[in-house]
């Protein structure tokens, strides 16, 4: 038996609303393998929950009118991995997902889960940074819309007021349209482990594709929520496509990213990760954007 | 507070159920202590090990981190709903038999349903693919080897009779 004082299930959103609104201590519980294992821990024994898991209304990858890859934020990672929208537009986002956890893992656990946690090594937080996502937000007010960079404000906590429920990840067309996307997951295990450090990268090319004319790069676990490399990104743009570039770029995301000493691993050691991933990741975008690299 | 209770409906191994759950009770609660279906075992208890491992309308889930009040409506497979009419093990077990990937026998039921799911996808998967598929399990015999054999084993003999069938 969970250490539950009371739990709640909400058949629509509205209904998850109300609930929040009717027991303002109650926490959300999506498909809870985080919230459960901390309940187990004891750390969050003693609570109200709210399960939204029943509300099917929030599972699903479509367009939206704006042409917008719309996913409801209940979708589990392995159906984000399957679905066809994700895999013909943003493959990467699949792949990145398909590195959390192992497969019963990726079944349970939710997008919009892993991104309310706020944690910095989620695996699905740098990929959906570096794709300028927008989140979906429902409350007694109505709805909401927000980048996810400020969504998120400090480890473990992000933007969800009172009676909120994220609802939907939007990825603009704006933003998936000619980019390319490759993740990196630095982590000890193949399976069940947490990354170390992560990186995603999007690069869109010249028409001629001779050129970087957009990238867009993102870490998880290189501070305390996953961030961008806004140095690194106006350092790339227009520059020819050459391992030289690559190595430019790579090294300039150190003016922005601050990894720090933990038991998992020391500070220089990440730095030297990040540098190291940000090339592989850029060089195997610029491959998939089929651009040719000079030596 | 007073306890809570919900009355769930599902289909378990086949058969449509009904019960009255405590609603902190987790799947792993539910089907051990009110359908004595004890192949689902308590290992790490937060999600990690993969003993405790069922499928969920023919997906797997870790039932030790999944509500039992979540499975109303769902279709559940256990290791228990495998067997034959009169016993009879399926081919997934006896490969796991004859490929000695069973020695303590605690993995095993999480493994094998695992197996299932891949099984029941009918095409081949990778070597790579398969290890993938399995990487949820943890076996503290460290039998990795012979049940990944037991798993390709039964999906090559399925692909194969199915081949023959056409
Ligand atoms: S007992 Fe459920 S995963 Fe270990
Ligand atoms: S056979 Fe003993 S844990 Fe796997």
């Amino acid at each position: 038996m969970y250490d539950i004082k009371a739990l709640y299930e909400a058949e629509s959103v509205e209904d998850a609303i109300r609930l929040l609104q009717e027991h303002p201590q109650a926490q959300i519980i999506a498909g809870g393998s985080d919230v459960l294992v901390q309940i187990r821990e004891g750390k969050r024994a003693g609570v109200e929950l709210v399960s939204i898991y029943g509300i099917d209304a929030l599972r699903g990858v479509c367009y939206d009118e704006e042409g917008a890859i719309r996913i409801g934020s209940l979708t589990s990672f392995s159906h984000i991995a399957a679905d066809p929208i994700i895999r013909e537009q943003i493959p990467v986002l699949g792949e990145a997902v398909s590195l959390v956890g192992g497969p019963q893992i990726r079944n349970i656990g939710t997008i919009g889960g892993n991104t309310c946690n706020g944690v910095t090594s989620a695996d699905s937080a740098s990929t959906l940074f570096a794709w300028d996502a927008i989140v979906e937000l429902t409350g007694p007010e109505g709805i909401r819309h927000l980048p996810i960079r400020e969504f998120y404000i400090k480890a473990g906590v992000v933007d969800l007021k009172p009676a909120e429920v994220q609802t939907a990840i939007l990825i603009p067309k704006s933003s998936y349209e000619g980019y390319f996307g490759n993740y990196i997951k630095y982590a000890m295990r193949e399976a069940m482990d947490i990354a170390n450090l992560g990186c995603s990268v999007n690069v869109a090319l010249s028409e001629d594709r001779k050129v970087i004319r957009d990238a867009r790069i993102a870490y998880g676990v290189a501070g305390p929520v996953p961030m961008r490399t806004p140095s690194a990104e106006a350092l790339a743009k227009g520059q020819e496509l050459s391992e030289e570039t690559i190595g430019k770029v790579a090294r300039a995301v150190l003016q922005d990213i601050h990894p720090r000493d933990s038991w998992r691993a020391a500070k220089a050691f990440r730095e030297h990760i990040a540098v190291e991933i940000a090339k592989r990741a850029l060089r195997q975008s610029i491959l998939l954007g089929g651009g040719v690299i000079r030596e | 507070m007073s306890k809570q209770y919900k009355l769930i409906r599902c289909r378990i191994n086949g058969k449509e159920r009904e019960a009255m759950i405590d609603v902190r009770a987790s799947l792993t609660d539910l089907l051990r202590n009110d359908f004595r279906l004890t192949s689902v075992k308590k290992g790490c208890e937060v999600g990690e090990c993969g003993a405790c491992n069922v499928l969920i309308n023919g997906e797997c889930f870790n039932s030790c981190i999944y509500l039992a009040i979540w499975a109303d409506g769902k279709d559940i497979l256990t290791l228990e709903g495998l067997e034959g009419p009169d016993g009879e093990l399926s081919d997934i077990q006896q490969a796991f038999i004859d490929e000695a990937a069973v020695q303590c026998g605690f993995c095993t039921p999480g493994a094998i349903m695992s197996a299932v799911e891949i099984l029941n996808e009918g095409r081949e998967l990778s070597d790579e693919e398969i290890r993938i598929r399995m990487s949820g399990h943890l076996c503290r015999c460290t039998g990795y080897e012979n049940i990944f054999r037991a798993v390709k084993k039964t999906m090559l003999a399925r692909l194969a009779a199915a081949e023959k069938n056409k």
